[in-house]
């Protein structure tokens, strides 16, 4: 019934019941006993921590499967070249524990000479690899190190956004942290490198690497000596697994040098610093490959000296808190300085000059002066992942971070502290090398996501506090037109359609957040997921096409040679004869002896005859090539020759460039220069070529690569013969034939 | 006796048929079988099928043992089939005997280019070895076509088609001996399994997994000089002809899950095809198969449980064939390795040939006490070996639930362990400030939440004051709404007596500094909202018994209501405040 119209006009200012409903609700819920109310009602801090948690294993889950179209679209298998024999060693591990494995002579890899496996490795990634196993096989899994192997890369990625979200949490604020842990699980610079079965140091490096720094700023943060430590324990780890360690062991001396000079200097800086140094250089030699060179090695030089740069500035501050007379203190510290600086050049001199410190390596150079390796060690510069970056793979890798990163730095110069002071330097810095070289996007990954997560939280966070602002006002000026809440509302007084534009705003940084997922995903599923060894492209009605050509030469090897059996090939395919062929190499990946590689480009760049005594001289019973004129495989030995001749004419002047070029062109078809055509390389990409149609309408013997007709269509071989070619010609492999009995 | 030899596949197979007739005057038992002792040690397979009278019907097994006569050259070994019945004398036998032998076929040359056509030599007696007198005999030898390079010719040697003839002979005495070399074209796949491993794990989810490691090397002539991509893509059947790139498989009906796989990965060649009788699958190695080349594999596939694994007498058995699937195989060394699961007992098996037997332990996923396996080895297995064999074995269904519940047991105590984790307090020192502090601000906290309830309560109060303001408005009972008034004082003032102790314990705390303002703030405002409410409260009563205009109240309490929407908020936002703390 409608109550009285007199009472309904008296009581108009007074809130209807109301509905039935809830009024039943609410006196079920106060019947309820107190304190479990309570218990059941989240406070707005609990609904805070279980919004952020379940984001947090989300993105921790996203990460993790994001990597995973490798997989799904193949199978579980290893990629690239490097992981082959990160894996070959795994297995190795696994199957003779650890001091064989330390003490591993390997003689399968640059016969004759070998290779110390044990001393010349990182072994982090293996050594974690194999502890992932055991623990699984001791919660009764019966899993394959295989499977291992292909997941530790996403499993490390998955956990470097938790380490992303506390290091955010630590410059900024949670919300930041948030943001960066969102932005890492799919930036494509990170995911280039650790996609499932990108098994490779990079994978747990940088985990390691943005843990070590999250935990060194903690201990500068707090000074407390037990985050040194850990700090310290994380340097050890980024140690055993990559030789990027250099960068953490030049860029910490580096910040400490800047906040000396901006005049920050404190006890938790000098605690931090000396307790990570010291405690990270003792155990960063235990691992064999680094030994003694934190104090041997110039790379390693500017960490030391800052450590007794730090002493020093303690020294003097407690001389001077002593002194307390300026005067005295100035001249003291004229002294001082002159002589610590004389005693330090001194040391630095003498070191170097007695060879007790060693000079800094090319690829050192090479990141200080771009050019340097281009013209002293083609070796470096031959291989594609050190090349400069071009802008299109900054876009490429990158996306938004791109344009939000100087607006992160932009928040972080608006808000100096001793952390963002870090992560400024370690953005500057990492970008820089990025630029330098391709593969180091991947150091600069990290920093880029963390100083864009600050500009994209701060943003949304200024822009929400103006909606939430705007629309709480209208609530409190509707219910209370009061003096007092006019007068507010007068001094906050908004600018025009401040509202709106907050929330276009807020719309725009969601959709280009939108765009920057859509984009990495993109970039995952159609660049960074496929393995390299097994091809696959679309064939004429749409359907995929794949080329395993790879597999099937490795395991024709493997399967019908010799076990004995020496295989010459250039560099690259090294790592993969090993572990897939499992047979004795020349040369492979690990490039740690420059003559001998150059012995080998020599050897394919040579005649056949000179070739043959370089082979029988290095026991050489298999050669293999990869062609890809058959396929239209541009990634060929043919395309790669020139470096083949570059290196080879490095330390064997017989070889000369110039031989194989044409007027400084390079070229197979008729044109080509007669050394070119004549070559061993050459010889056996295209033997018996010449009488393959590769493509209608064009006369046999066309390079489908090069798009040209091949120069020497008449090719005989005199001391190898075709041993196995494959189905689509990628790989081919020849036998060299034995000496010729004395006629 | 007639004799005729099948080489159409690449293992050789024999089959006599004898008419034996007693001419001796005791019944005899046995009937003797001789073989060149060359030949025997090559015989995969033996089987002899008889049937007395003259004419042909039912036949039946008889079975084989090797015996040893005494007086024999010793070349030769010996096989008895025992009848089922003694044979009379003049009667007469049918006697079938079919052997298979392996490595009949000598590829010879033994090294051929890859354009050469493969040929074999074939070695034989062109009498049968009969330790018995034998009144006529023929022999046939069926070739598998194509070019005959040479055969030993006597006289009676036939050569139609491609079936070679010789005889027929009449009244050869015993142990006659007659060599015959046969040289011949044979392109056929010489699939040689150097050996198969064949695990068949037993689920009693409902799964038979089967999965088979072949180890796979052409026997026939070996492969000498180049293997040209070119010549065999151009001409496979001219150059090439002596390989095989696929083999085929003929797995059973239902088989899914099926995978085709090597050490470095997944092998991407590979056809199936299914119906409702079988599956086949037809694989093809990674590179074709020349002489002397081999390759490994392995290949899997899931079968369902109810077509394979059956129970009786309280008993479980397998029943599901011994060798492999492949077509046209000659296995070196079989392995079959039968995983029971978990828990099985009283294992037994039946095997219709003899084979070397033992047992194992395999621990899989969740395994504690390991699975039993029982392996079975056999030598020389031929497709005619692809016989069933059971596995007896007796298995408690209950065991099927120990591996979810030890899943479930495990997640549950990590869960019990996290919560006792954030229940106990696990910092090492028991007095030092900073642990004091924190239990302070603990109990503070706790306080703080009482405080809140309370003043939850007090809110509960005014809205049943503006409900029972209401109410009047509605009715007009000027009575209930004052005894309404006078139950909500004294439940401010019971409440006023509640929380004084509490905040006194706040205040004393050296952990509240931050928060005793904002409480302080909050009783203040609350007090000041509940006299403004009771006020109110009182006016409006007071007006309506007056019987005042509804306008005329509403200006009287219009100045209040502000306050107290006012003072409401501010109170609400407080508590919010003190509720995010």
């Amino acid at each position: 019934p409608r109550p009285a119209p007199r009472a309904d006009e008296t009581l108009a200012q007074i809130p209807p019941p109301r509905p039935p409903m809830a009024a039943a609700a609410s006196t079920m819920l106060e019947s309820l006993p107190a304190p479990l109310l309570r218990a059941l009602r989240l406070k707005t801090k609990q609904q805070e921590l279980l919004l952020r948690v379940s984001a947090l294993a989300l993105i921790y889950v996203l990460a993790f499967a994001v990597r995973l179209f490798s997989v799904l679209r193949y199978e579980s298998m290893i990629h690239e070249f490097d992981p082959y024999f990160n894996y070959r060693t795994t297995l190795y591990l696994t199957e003779h524990g650890y001091s064989e494995f330390w003490n591993w002579f390997d003689h399968e890899s640059w016969y004759p000479l070998g290779r110390v496996v044990g001393g010349t490795l990182f072994p982090g990634l293996m050594v974690t690899a194999a502890l992932l196993h055991r623990l699984l096989r001791a919660l009764s899994l019966a899993v394959h190190i295989r499977e291992v192997c292909v997941l530790t890369a996403p499993f490390f990625a998955a956990n470097t956004t938790l380490v992303a979200y506390a290091f955010g949490r630590e410059i900024w604020d949670s919300g930041a942290g948030l943001v960066a842990a969102a932005l890492i699980a799919v930036c494509p610079g990170y995911i280039s490198r650790s996609v499932a079965g990108s098994y490779d140091n990079e994978g747990v490096a940088i985990f390691a690497l943005l843990l070590t720094f999250y935990l060194f700023v903690r201990a500068v943060n707090t000074g407390s000596l037990a985050w040194s430590l850990a700090a310290a324990f994380g340097y050890f780890y980024m140690v055993s697994a990559w030789g990027g360690y250099v960068f953490i062991i030049n860029l910490l001396p580096l910040y400490v040098l800047v906040l000396l000079v901006t005049g920050r200097y404190s006890q938790r800086l000098y605690v931090a610093y000396n307790c990570t140094y010291v405690l990270g250089m003792l155990l960063g030699m235990q691992i064999r490959f680094v030994g003694f060179q934190h104090v041997q090695s110039g790379e390693h030089m500017a960490a030391m000296g800052v450590f007794f740069l730090l002493q020093v500035f303690f020294f003097l501050d407690w001389v001077k808190y002593m002194l307390n007379d300026v005067k005295l203190f100035k001249s003291f510290l004229r002294i001082t300085l002159t002589c610590v600086i004389s005693v330090g050049t001194l040391a630095l001199g003498i070191g170097t000059a007695s060879g007790y410190i060693s000079p800094w390596t090319g690829r050192f150079y090479s990141l200080l002066d771009p050019t340097y390796a281009k013209d002293h060690i083609p070796i470096i510069a031959s291989v594609s992942e050190h090349q400069p970056t071009a802008w299109s793979s900054f876009m490429f890798d990158f996306h938004i971070l791109l344009f939000l990163f100087p607006a992160g730095l932009y928040f972080c110069f608006k808000r100096l502290s001793d952390a963002t002071i870090f992560i400024v330097m370690y953005g500057l810095t990492s970008m820089y090398f990025a630029g330098v070289m391709v593969r180091l996007i991947l150091v600069a990954a990290p920093a880029v996501c963390l100083i864009s997560a600050i500009a994209v939280s701060a943003t949304i966070k200024n822009l929400t506090t103006l909606i939430r602002s705007k629309s709480k006002s209208p609530q409190t000026t509707g219910k209370t037109t009061g003096s007092k809440a006019a007068a507010k509302g007068a001094v906050d007084q908004p600018l025009p359609f401040q509202h709106n534009v907050a929330v276009a705003l807020l719309l725009g940084a969601f959709y280009l957040l939108s765009r920057y997922a859509i984009h990495c995903t993109w970039v995952t599923s159609e660049a960074y997921s496929s393995p390299s060894i097994v091809l696959s492209a679309r064939g004429h009605n749409g359907g995929r096409v794949i080329f395993d050509d790879y597999r099937e030469a490795y395991y024709w090897l493997r399967q019908n040679t010799p076990t004995d059996a020496k295989i010459m090939s250039w560099w690259d395919y090294g790592y993969q004869i090993t572990a897939m062929g499992n047979r004795t190499v020349i040369v492979d990946n690990n490039t740690w002896n420059n003559t001998h590689i150059a012995t080998v480009g020599r050897a394919m760049s040579s005649y056949e005859d000179e070739a043959y005594e370089i082979m029988q001289s290095l026991d050489v019973n298999y050669v293999l090539v990869v062609f890809g004129g058959v396929t239209g495989y541009s990634s060929d030995d043919i395309n790669k020759f020139l470096w083949m001749v570059r290196i080879g004419g490095g330390v064997f002047p017989v070889i000369k460039e110039p031989d194989y070029l044409v007027n400084g062109e390079y070229r197979v078809d008729k044109g080509a220069s007669p050394k070119m055509l004549n070559c061993l390389m050459y010889k056996l990409c295209y033997y018996r070529f010449g009488e393959l149609t590769t493509e209608y309408g064009k006369p046999p013997g066309y390079d489908r690569v090069r798009g040209v007709e091949i120069g020497n269509k008449d090719i005989k071989l005199e001391y190898l013969e075709e041993a196995f070619t494959t189905s689509n010609w990628i790989v081919r492999i020849y036998k060299v034939k034995p000496p010729k009995n004395r006629s | 006796s007639k004799r005729s030899l099948n080489f159409v596949s690449s293992i050789g197979v024999t089959v006599f048929t004898k008419r034996v007739e007693n001419a001796g005057s005791e019944p005899v038992s046995k009937v003797l079988l001789a073989f060149p002792n060359i030949q025997a040690k090559n015989l995969a397979a033996i089987r002899a099928f008889g049937t007395e009278g003259k004419v042909k019907g039912l036949s039946s097994v008889l079975p084989i043992e090797v015996v040893e006569p005494s007086g024999v050259p010793p070349e030769l070994t010996f096989f008895s089939a025992s009848l089922h019945k003694p044979l009379q004398k003049g009667k007469i036998l049918h006697l079938d005997v079919l052997t298979v032998f392996t490595h009949f076929l000598q590829p010879f040359p033994e090294e051929i280019t890859q354009a050469d056509s493969q040929l074999v030599v074939f070695q034989d007696s062109s009498h049968y070895l009969s330790p018995y007198p034998v009144k006529v005999q023929t022999l046939s030898i069926r070739l598998p076509g194509g070019r005959v390079e040479s055969y030993t010719k006597y006289g009676n040697t036939k050569l139609v088609d491609s079936e070679l003839k010789y005889g027929p002979y009449e009244d050869v005495p015993p142990f006659s001996y007659n060599p015959i070399i046969v040289h011949f074209e044979n392109n056929n796949p010489f699939a040689v399994a150097k050996e198969l491993i064949r695990e068949i794990e037993i689920s009693h989810w409902g799964n038979v997994q089967i999965t088979e490691h072949y180890n796979i090397v052409h026997g026939g002539a070996r492969l000498k000089g180049e293997f040209s991509r070119l010549d065999y893509q151009s001409r496979p059947y001219a150059r090439g002809v002596s390989s095989f790139r696929h083999l085929i498989a003929r797995l059973p009906a239902r088989a899914h899950s099926i995978y085709y796989r090597d050490e470095i990965g997944n092998i991407s060649t590979s056809h199936l095809w299914s119906d409702s009788k079988k599956t086949q699958l037809e694989i093809e190695p990674r590179f074709p198969l020349f002489g002397g080349w081999q390759t490994t594999f392995t290949i899997g596939y899931g079968l369902p449980l109810q077509d394979f694994v059956f129970s009786a007498d309280g008993k479980r058995f397998l029943n599901i064939t011994f060798g492999s699937p492949m077509e046209e195989i000659l296995i070196e060394k079989l392995i079959v390795k039968v995983v029971l699961p978990e828990g099985s007992k009283d294992i037994d098996v039946s095997a219709p040939f003899p084979t070397n037997q033992w047992q194992e332990v395999k621990y899989s996923h969740l395994d504690i006490a390991g699975r039993p396996v029982l392996v079975l080895e056999k030598p020389d297995v031929i497709p005619e070996h692809n016989l069933h064999f059971q596995v007896y074995y007796k298995f408690n269904n209950i065991s099927l639930l120990i591996e979810p519940m030890m899943l479930i047991t495990g997640f549950f105590l990590l869960f019990v362990a996290c919560i006792a984790y954030m229940h106990t307090d696990m910092s090492i020192s028991k007095n030092s400030p900073s642990y004091l502090a924190k239990l302070q601000w603990d109990e503070v906290q706790a306080t703080v939440q009482q405080i809140q309830g309370i003043f939850h309560q007090c809110l509960a109060v005014h809205d049943k004051l503006e409900t029972s303001l209401h109410d009047l408005s509605r009715t007009g009972d000027a009575k209930s709404c004052k005894a309404a008034r006078k139950a909500a004082d004294a439940q401010f003032k019971e409440l006023a007596k509640e929380l004084k102790p509490l905040l006194l314990s706040v205040q004393s705390s050296p952990q509240s500094y931050q928060i005793w303002p904002k409480l302080d703030d909050l009783v203040a405002k609350e007090r000041e909202l509940q006299d403004k409410l009771m006020a109110r409260h009182a006016t409006v009563v007071d007006s309506v018994e007056k019987k005042q205009r509804g306008q005329d109240i509403e200006n009287r309490i219009s100045s209040q209501q502000q306050k107290i929407a006012a003072l409401r908020q501010e109170v609400e936002s407080l508590l919010e405040y003190l509720s995010e703390i």
